[in-house]
């Protein structure tokens, strides 16, 4: 969906840590990608491919995306149960009574910097 | 996937240019991307971006070094967000993100809704779309201050444009502020904009099956509207199986049925937006108590 300005994002925020942190050349960006969050790997792949280019900082770095297993809670079963999209039933009972509770995070983890 | 969204072009009305960015957007790719054949997990009917490989997560230390950032993406948007939502705190305001496909009727809702509240609250609202100031016009003509903002080539609000749209139309204390989201199911569901509810609606001569589609926007609504039920007779639509399927992606949804333009079920509506400022402005007389209570306090204790 949107993922060329969130792309924009973070390389915003890289450009923030590399002042706080003093460094000036990206290897490798991890960035944690939820199972659930609205955000699709292979376009947020693609697009950073275009804006890392365009920056001195972020030009030769390498994109690593973790995945974030989608987490919701039960409340007929009253127990935590992996799902896999937000419109999946709960695996023990069938039931939709299901409240999202991990897999929607977008974060940049951590960077491998020169 | 929507790779020209988001770009530093939007407008803010009478507003020369509301996000200046000194960064290129290039929209043009000619770099290869190599994608193994096992890169997307496809059957033969169709191809699912939203599954793809897990990232191994294996740094070759050497002579670089790892710095742990642990940001939030949309920090930056998020940020703008809390802002906006203790502006609304402070004033007293109940702010209404409307978000739906295009042509669900979002602004004939909006009108007949600024129509039915105005003599008794006030009311501002603001507009998103990608051009024209057409929604905002039609808006201002029953009485309402609204301002446009144009996303330009952006498919969603983000919560810095409504902040400098909050500076400029400055909403009365203890209003209800709509925000009417640029028409689109998916990208404005990520955004906070800092207000109290998201209100998708829907209409019949729409899919049922939206709220299955769009799971995003339904899981991040507070409100469901189904609109132009007058049209109900003429539309194979059913309501049960489509309230059903939003409770799949969101057990707690509130549904309201309503037709604005007959403005069948609009009692229940504006009930419930005249319980939400009540409590956003209950919450701004509890906090002017305690600010009026420990400025008698401290005369006092002097």
């Amino acid at each position: 969906m949107h993922e060329m300005s969130l792309t924009e994002g973070v390389v915003r925020i890289l450009e923030e840590q590399a002042a706080t942190h003093g460094f000036s050349r990206i290897k490798t960006v991890w960035l944690e990608i939820g199972e659930l969050s609205t955000v699709v790997p292979d376009s947020m792949e693609f697009c950073f491919g275009a804006v890392a280019a365009g920056n001195p900082l972020t030009k030769d770095a390498r994109l690593e995306i973790i995945r974030v297993p989608g987490t919701a809670w039960c409340m007929d079963c009253s127990a935590s149960v992996e799902i896999a999209t937000r419109t999946d039933p709960c695996p023990r009972c069938g039931g939709y009574q299901v409240t999202v509770t991990a897999g929607t995070e977008m974060r940049i983890k951590e960077v491998e910097v020169e | 996937m929507c790779t020209v969204c988001g770009c530093g072009d939007a407008k803010v009305e009478g507003h020369a240019h509301s996000h200046d960015h000194d960064h290129a957007h290039p929209h043009d790719h000619d770099h290869g991307h190599d994608h193994g054949p096992d890169h997307h997990h496809d059957d033969d009917r169709h191809i699912h971006y939203g599954r793809g490989i897990a990232g191994v997560h294996v740094p070759g230390l050497s002579q670089s070094r790892i710095v742990q950032i642990e940001r939030d993406i949309l920090g930056h948007n998020n940020d703008f967000a809390g802002r906006n939502r203790a502006w609304a705190a402070e004033h007293g305001v109940l702010a209404l993100n409307l978000v739906s496909s295009p042509g669900s009727g979002k602004t004939t809702l909006l009108c007949r809704t600024a129509e039915a509240l105005k003599a008794k609250v006030p009311v501002a609202v603001i507009e998103g779309d990608q051009q024209t100031s057409f929604d905002a016009d039609r808006i201002r003509a029953t009485g309402i201050p609204a301002l446009q903002v144009n996303t330009g080539k952006g498919c969603h609000l983000d919560a810095h444009m409504v902040e400098s749209a909050i500076a400029r139309l400055a909403p009365a204390d203890d209003s209800v502020l709509f925000i009417e989201n640029v028409g689109n199911l998916v990208c404005p569901a990520a955004f906070d904009l800092g207000e109290a509810y998201k209100v998708a609606i829907l209409s019949v001569t729409e899919g049922e099956d939206k709220p299955l589609k769009y799971p995003d926007m339904f899981a991040a609504a507070g409100l469901m509207i189904l609109n132009k039920i007058d049209l109900l007779p003429h539309t194979d639509f059913d309501v049960a199986r489509c309230i059903d399927f939003a409770r799949r992606v969101n057990p707690d949804i509130v549904v309201l049925q309503l037709s604005a333009r007959t403005g069948e079920g609009f009692d229940q509506w504006l009930a419930w937006i005249t319980e939400g400022r009540r409590r956003a402005v209950a919450e701004r007389i509890t906090a002017l108590e305690a600010k009026l209570a420990a400025a008698k306090a401290s005369l006092g204790t002097a």
